[in-house]
């Protein structure tokens, strides 16, 4: 689904990753943690394509073509979602307006009409409730005055309306309690299936309880230097991520 | 200026002696004493006008009654209203239906309120916008001779909207001066719309004057649309005085023209006289849009709601000044003054000067002004999830507008303001389905 091969990136004329390849089939669910500064949510902006990030070398092809030659709303027309670590606020513009222009964008490039209002409200009430999210919440304000746990669920939400085929978690459980993580949790797991994909960006392997990947990879200084099962994640919950850097170096 | 002074004699040396020719000559005097302003003129600060006295505007004599009758249909709001339509300053009679007015209402063009109530008319024209409120009004009055007399009975709702348009067709340069009176009796209620459009080549200025006095507890909801050509010039005024409980109303969507400068004046003369006033002024090019507003809060018990935003284009420029005095006695009064600018180009310009003048120490007021531009994190967002560039930057420059242009409760006014901000969005949302 996504190859990524040698990739380098640079932020503010820093390089952040140093050749970074990562090879993800359809069905799979990674996890990529490391510790701070090594390069986890700069790989996440990169791939969806944030402007301030400078691609210096490698390859990213999904579904086969040149991810880099595709403008940002059209890797999200591809497939391709960013679940953001921090999501924004966007006053005045109402959640059940992004929501479905977002669809409708996305319908359009598929070739495929324009979801219809009855229809589209429909699909909207299930996941809201779903989400255990209530419908006044499509009124309000994108992510205006949302606590850091709705700004997540609303992530998520908007993962369940759009269903892409490859989503990046950047930290996706951040901020939240026990119960807001099995909600996100629930929400992801519900659209596991054998052609979509997940890569999750986490510093605690608390998310992967609730979310079991099939592969970890342990990120330092712009590269993966470890990779093996969910038992690597509990492995690094105990002992920190000293030993692998050692181990590697 | 000369030609100011030749366009005049015509206009004037053949008018029936008696007040208004007189009172012309006092204004058209009056004019010529302060001349068009300069931006050392404090209150002209940011809009120089000084190219006005070098054009050579003459009085429209006739029009093409065809193009009007097109640029009507095309621009026109279709509304079911009482409707006066000018054209180029002339009154179109056959554009204009005033049928089914109530008894106790008067609706009419003020050239015939002028040739046959000249006594009620003279005593409403210039009693709140004289020739020493400025010199542009002091211009109108010199050339009055068309525009609208409303005047509402007491306890009387004007069964449908007043919609008066102004056309301003594209063949000489003309300028023109309507002038609008209104009284509106003590618990009446009057819905005014302007709309203000331009051929695309016109290239006319206009300088049009309401003056309105509001007798206890009438309401006036006033909308003024413009939309000029971007080679004409507007010069506005609007001065309603206020008295006890009275609530009067302003949408002001500003959505063009080379210079568009407009002067809102209310004095709060009773308790509980109420005004709100809410403004979009949407540049583009080399535009100039200028709101100024005055609220004097004359009486205790007042209150004033000001909201005003700006979105600039290209190299527009805009210029939003507010100012409330509070009287000295003027106790217990609220006034909130907002305005926000978002300028969507380094080389557009905003200059913002909300003002506060006290003189009583029980009050609550407020104001603050903010420029910025789109949030570009918001606008990488909306994009992340599919919305084209443009869509996304429409969106968010509509988000920024809409606190303002919420307020217009005719969709076919809100829509136009809607397409004009943010471009062709995808369909709205129909809002019943989500209850």
């Amino acid at each position: 689904m996504i190859e990524i091969k040698d990739l380098h990136a640079k932020v503010e004329g820093k390089p952040i990753l140093k050749g970074l390849s990562l090879s993800i089939k359809p069905g799979e669910v990674h996890a990529i943690m490391g510790p701070n500064g090594s390069g986890k949510s700069t790989l996440s902006a990169v791939l969806a394509g944030r402007s301030d990030y400078e691609v210096t070398s490698g390859t990213v092809t999904f579904f086969g073509e040149d991810l880099f030659a595709m403008s940002v709303e059209e890797r999200a027309c591809a497939g391709l979602m960013l679940a953001f670590q921090y999501p924004v606020e966007i006053p005045g513009v109402k959640n059940v307006y992004l929501l479905k222009a977002a669809l409708n964008a996305q319908r359009k490039a598929r070739g495929e009409p324009e979801i219809e209002a009855p229809a589209f409200m429909k699909l909207v009430r299930e996941k809201l409730q779903f989400m255990k999210i209530d419908n006044s919440f499509l009124h309000r304000a994108v992510n205006e005055g949302f606590s850091g746990g709705e700004k997540k669920r609303n992530e998520i939400l908007q993962m369940l309306i759009l269903e892409p085929k490859l989503v990046l978690l950047d930290e996706i459980d951040s901020g939240l309690d026990i119960d807001a993580l099995k909600v996100v949790a629930e929400g992801v797991n519900s659209l596991r299936d054998a052609g979509r994909s997940f890569l999750m960006i986490t510093h605690y392997q608390r998310l992967l309880d609730y979310i079991e990947p099939d592969f970890v990879h342990v990120l330092n200084d712009g590269q993966i230097i470890k990779t093996g099962d969910k038992s690597l994640a509990l492995e690094l919950e105990d002992r920190g991520y000293d030993w692998v850097v050692e181990e590697t170096a | 200026m000369k030609h100011y002074a030749q366009a005049f004699d015509a206009f004037n040396k053949n008018a029936e002696d008696g007040w208004l020719k007189s009172q012309r000559i006092a204004a058209f005097a009056r004019f010529e004493h302060l001349g068009f302003p300069t931006p050392s003129v404090e209150y002209w600060k940011y809009t120089d006008t000084k190219a006005l006295a070098k054009r050579e505007f003459k009085l429209a004599t006739g029009y093409d009654q065809q193009a009007a009758a097109e640029l009507l249909k095309a621009k026109g709001l279709k509304l079911d209203a009482h409707r006066l339509v000018f054209v180029d300053g002339l009154l179109s009679s056959e554009l204009s239906n005033l049928e089914g007015l109530q008894d106790a209402v008067v609706i009419e063009p003020l050239s015939q309120a002028l040739a046959t109530e000249l006594e009620l008319t003279s005593g409403m024209m210039g009693r709140l916008a004289g020739i020493d409120v400025d010199v542009f009004t002091a211009l109108n009055f010199a050339f009055v001779s068309e525009g609208v007399v409303v005047r509402v009975g007491a306890n009387q709702k004007v069964n449908k909207p007043l919609l008066v348009t102004y056309l301003s067709t594209a063949t000489e340069e003309v300028m023109s001066h309507p002038r609008i009176l209104i009284a509106a009796g003590a618990s009446s209620e009057l819905q005014l719309i302007e709309h203000f459009i331009g051929a695309d080549e016109a290239k006319n200025f206009t300088n049009r004057v309401v003056e309105g006095v509001m007798e206890r507890n009438a309401k006036i909801h006033h909308t003024l649309l413009q939309q000029p050509s971007d080679k004409e010039w507007w010069v506005g005024r609007i001065q309603i005085e206020q008295k006890r409980d009275s609530r009067y109303t302003s949408h002001q969507m500003n959505l063009g023209g080379k210079l568009v400068r407009d002067d809102l004046v209310c004095d709060l003369n009773g308790e509980g006289a109420e005004c709100d006033f809410s403004g979009l002024l949407f540049g583009r090019n080399r535009q100039h849009l200028d709101i100024h507003t005055l609220v004097n809060h004359n009486a205790p018990l007042t209150n004033s709601y000001e909201t005003y935003k700006t979105i600039l284009n290209d190299r527009s420029q805009g210029v939003f000044n507010s100012k409330v005095i509070v009287k000295k006695d003027s106790q217990k009064i609220h006034a909130v003054q907002n305005n926000a600018n978002l300028l969507l180009s380094d080389q557009a310009q905003i200059n913002a000067k909300p003002e506060l003048e006290i003189y009583a120490d029980d009050v609550k007021c407020a104001h603050g002004a903010t420029t910025g531009q789109l949030d570009m994190d918001a606008l990488f967002y909306l994009m992340a999830r599919g919305i084209g560039e443009e869509e996304a930057r429409g969106l968010l420059t509509l988000a920024f507008a809409n606190e303002v242009i919420d307020k217009l409760e005719l969709p076919e006014i809100y829509n136009l303001v809607e397409t004009t901000v943010a471009g062709q969005l995808p369909h709205k949302i129909e809002l019943e389905l989500t209850q």
